[in-house]
């Protein structure tokens, strides 16, 4: 009876409930009203077109963070390097643009061979990190928390270094690139590219096609769920694992890129903006699914854009949307751990 | 430089070392245990604002040391629980709680931030302090740098020279065999994930009343350290010594991204502080190759002599988990 749909909904939503509960006690506890402040976060969602705009900006390179962290975890492979694929996406980007912004090429190939050479630069890095973990025997998560590391600081030496603004290098990033070079947005004032919520969309459907409907996928999950035995049956173990990590720095290497082409014009210090560890808790939300990923990143980005009013109008600091993602992801996996148990329990004892 | 300067800043290294020595020693009992905590990076952030928090309030370096321990402590707790209880795996747990933890320190912490705040003062040592160059290194510090001392030699002999140090390494070596032997596992597994969280824990409010005295939020310029101590856990071998030799290595090698500073004004600060980290991948890279396959098989067309040098090298920089660390044990399988 535990293991039934009916069963599953109501422990998803029963671990909802105490995280939403958990957050309310929290924010009330430091003196705030809490209705007040989701109040606001949802005005700073959905108030105006403007930020609605806003959260599909953000949804765009969460969704493709997400994405690709599917087929890592789908090989049992817990990819934070994805932080630092962002980065070198971005930076692949810019060095792409850069390099053939003063050339006879029109400005669309540009573009095109730009977000390429951004998924390159992604590709590469988490090939990296797939390469130390299965040659070196290094651990993806401190290989690639290292390899973010120095992803930034790789960054940060172009900004202030051979690529800063005529002048004064200065946090604010490199030159912004001419206009003509920008992904075209829905209109002037928006923010919003329409290129690049189709390539998230199409990346969430290619993580299903090839997740649920392929060989691939099915020996992916095989070498996920037990290495050797996979081994054994004769899969390619562990060119399985740079696949997927090949597939995952790719994608988030075009998250990389959509920043850069669509979203700031330039290389910033902190392109890749936490998408990269968010994602890892979107993934591990919808448990590594990718029906649910596009609406749960959906809901995290609104979270992330709807909270950053919070300082100025209520004196919250805006990581209150950390705090409500964080409960969230901890209940929701705790929930399941309990059903599964009592599960468990009941088999033993019938 | 002169040597005043180099002494000092060398005994800075020493003191600097206080937290991650904390914090990798915490974290090495737990995963001794079989239970890895990664809920780390999150957990300092959140124990060095609470902690300074907690003095603040109370007027009390004593307490802000205890609500430290105390965070620490209760992180681990829900890792214990979610591993042990519900046998989720600890990777998710302790990730999960690393990000909730860094985003609870940056909102709680919001209205003290930037706050001046009580500090641990200076204790040298009478006497000993005075002997020339050793005086200043060692014994011119402050009461939680000697305790770091002490931590290292206190957590080698309990792991390494008693009885239940002994039953600790069966835990996360050989659970059933430590079953066998009596010892209920998951309930020490619990006690000894607590007491490395608590451990670990105090590393905050290390950070916040004395290292780097105040919170300031997400510019604390602590976001990043767990994850360096949970990498110096593994170069460490889950042994105190090797341990202590990664955890004093980091911070001279952070002090020299400093000193080197000024000579190399065209390189921006931010990546001279990170140098660490691509180190870090090397060492872990020697620390681990060793038990790569393809190594064995490449050493094995090498002549004799070579071979048996290299392999002496692997060895010796060789560290191989606790067998069972991060399996859950049912005594009844």
């Amino acid at each position: 009876m535990l293991d039934d749909r009916k069963t599953r909904i109501l422990f998803g939503s029963g671990s909802v409930l105490v995280a939403l509960a958990l957050t309310t006690a929290i924010v009330a506890a430091t003196g705030n009203n809490p209705l007040q402040a989701y109040a606001n976060i949802i005005q700073g969602a959905t108030g105006s077109p403007n930020v609605a705009a806003n959260v599909l900006v953000s949804w765009v390179p969460l969704a493709l963070a997400t994405a690709g962290l599917l087929f890592t975890f789908t090989g049992g492979l817990w990819n934070i390097g994805i932080e630092g694929q962002i980065t070198l996406g971005a930076i692949f980007c810019t060095w792409a643009l850069r390099s053939l912004q003063n050339t006879a090429l029109s400005p669309g190939a540009i573009i095109a061979v730009a977000v390429a050479a951004g998924m390159l630069g992604g590709m590469l890095w988490a090939l990296l990190a797939g390469a130390l973990k299965t040659f070196g025997g290094v651990n993806e998560i401190f290989g690639g928390l290292g390899l973010n590391f120095v992803a930034t600081a790789l960054n940060l030496w172009l900004i202030f270094g051979p690529w800063k603004r005529p002048g004064v290098a200065s946090m604010s990033g490199t030159l912004p690139f001419e206009p003509e070079l920008w992904m075209p947005t829905i209109s002037v004032q928006s923010r919003l590219a329409p290129v690049p919520l189709v390539l998230a969309a199409l990346a969430l459907v290619t993580a299903f096609i090839l997740l649920r409907g392929s060989h691939f996928g099915l020996r992916l999950k095989a070498v996920g769920k037990n290495p050797r035995a996979a081994y054994l049956l004769g899969i390619p173990t562990w060119q399985h694992m740079l696949l997927s990590f090949a597939l995952c720095g790719a994608f988030a290497g075009l998250a990389g890129a959509v920043q850069v082409s669509a979203v700031y014009h330039r290389l910033i210090p902190s392109i890749s903006s936490g998408y990269g560890y968010t994602g890892l808790m979107v993934a591990m939300l919808v448990n590594y699914s990718p029906v649910f990923a596009g609406p749960v990143a959906l809901f995290f980005a609104a979270l992330g854009v709807g909270s950053i009013q919070l300082p100025i109008v209520l004196k919250l600091d805006s990581s209150l949307a950390g705090v409500i993602q964080g409960f969230l992801v901890l209940f929701v996996l705790m929930g399941n751990g309990l059903r599964l148990k009592l599960l468990r329990r009941k088999r033993g004892t019938l | 430089m002169t040597n005043d300067a180099l002494l000092f800043g060398l005994s800075g290294v020493l003191s600097s070392s206080a937290p991650i020595l904390f914090g990798v020693l915490g974290e090495t009992i737990n995963e001794k245990a079989g239970v890895s905590n990664l809920a780390m990076n999150g957990m300092i952030l959140l124990s060095a604002m609470g902690g300074f928090a907690a003095s603040l309030a109370t007027g009390s370096l004593g307490l802000g040391f205890l609500a430290g321990a105390a965070i620490g402590a209760a992180v681990a707790l829900v890792v214990a629980f979610a591993s042990i209880t519900l046998k989720q795996s600890q990777v998710a747990v302790g990730y999960v709680l690393a990000m909730l933890c860094r985003d609870l320190a940056y909102f709680l912490g919001n209205p003290i931030m930037g706050m001046p705040g009580p500090r641990l003062t200076l204790s040298p040592i009478p006497g000993l302090s005075s002997i020339p160059v050793f005086g200043t290194l060692l014994f011119r510090h402050d009461v939680v740098t000697y305790s770091s001392f002490l931590l290292i030699f206190l957590s080698w002999f309990y792991m390494e020279r008693t009885k239940p140090g002994i039953m600790l390494k069966g835990l996360g070596e050989n659970p059933r065999a430590a079953y066998v032997r009596g010892a209920n596992v998951n309930r020490l597994r619990y006690l000894y994930t607590i007491a490395g969280g608590a451990i670990a824990g105090l590393a905050g409010p290390i950070y916040s009343l004395s290292v780097k005295a105040g919170w300031k939020g997400t510019i604390s310029g602590l976001d990043g350290i767990g994850w360096i101590i949970l990498s110096i856990t593994i170069f460490g071998g889950w042994r105190p010594f090797r341990a202590a030799i990664g955890a004093y290595f980091f911070s001279l090698l952070q002090w020299m991204g400093l000193v080197l500073q000024p000579l190399m004004p065209n390189v921006p600060s931010q990546v001279l502080q990170v140098a660490p980290f691509p180190l870090m991948i090397l060492t872990l890279l020697l620390v681990n190759i060793g038990n790569a396959e393809w190594v064995e098989r490449s050493l094995s067309h090498l002549p004799e002599s070579v071979r048996r040098d290299i392999a002496k090298v692997l060895t010796a920089l060789n560290a191989t988990p606790p067998a069972a660390l991060g399996q859950p044990f049912e005594k009844d399988e």
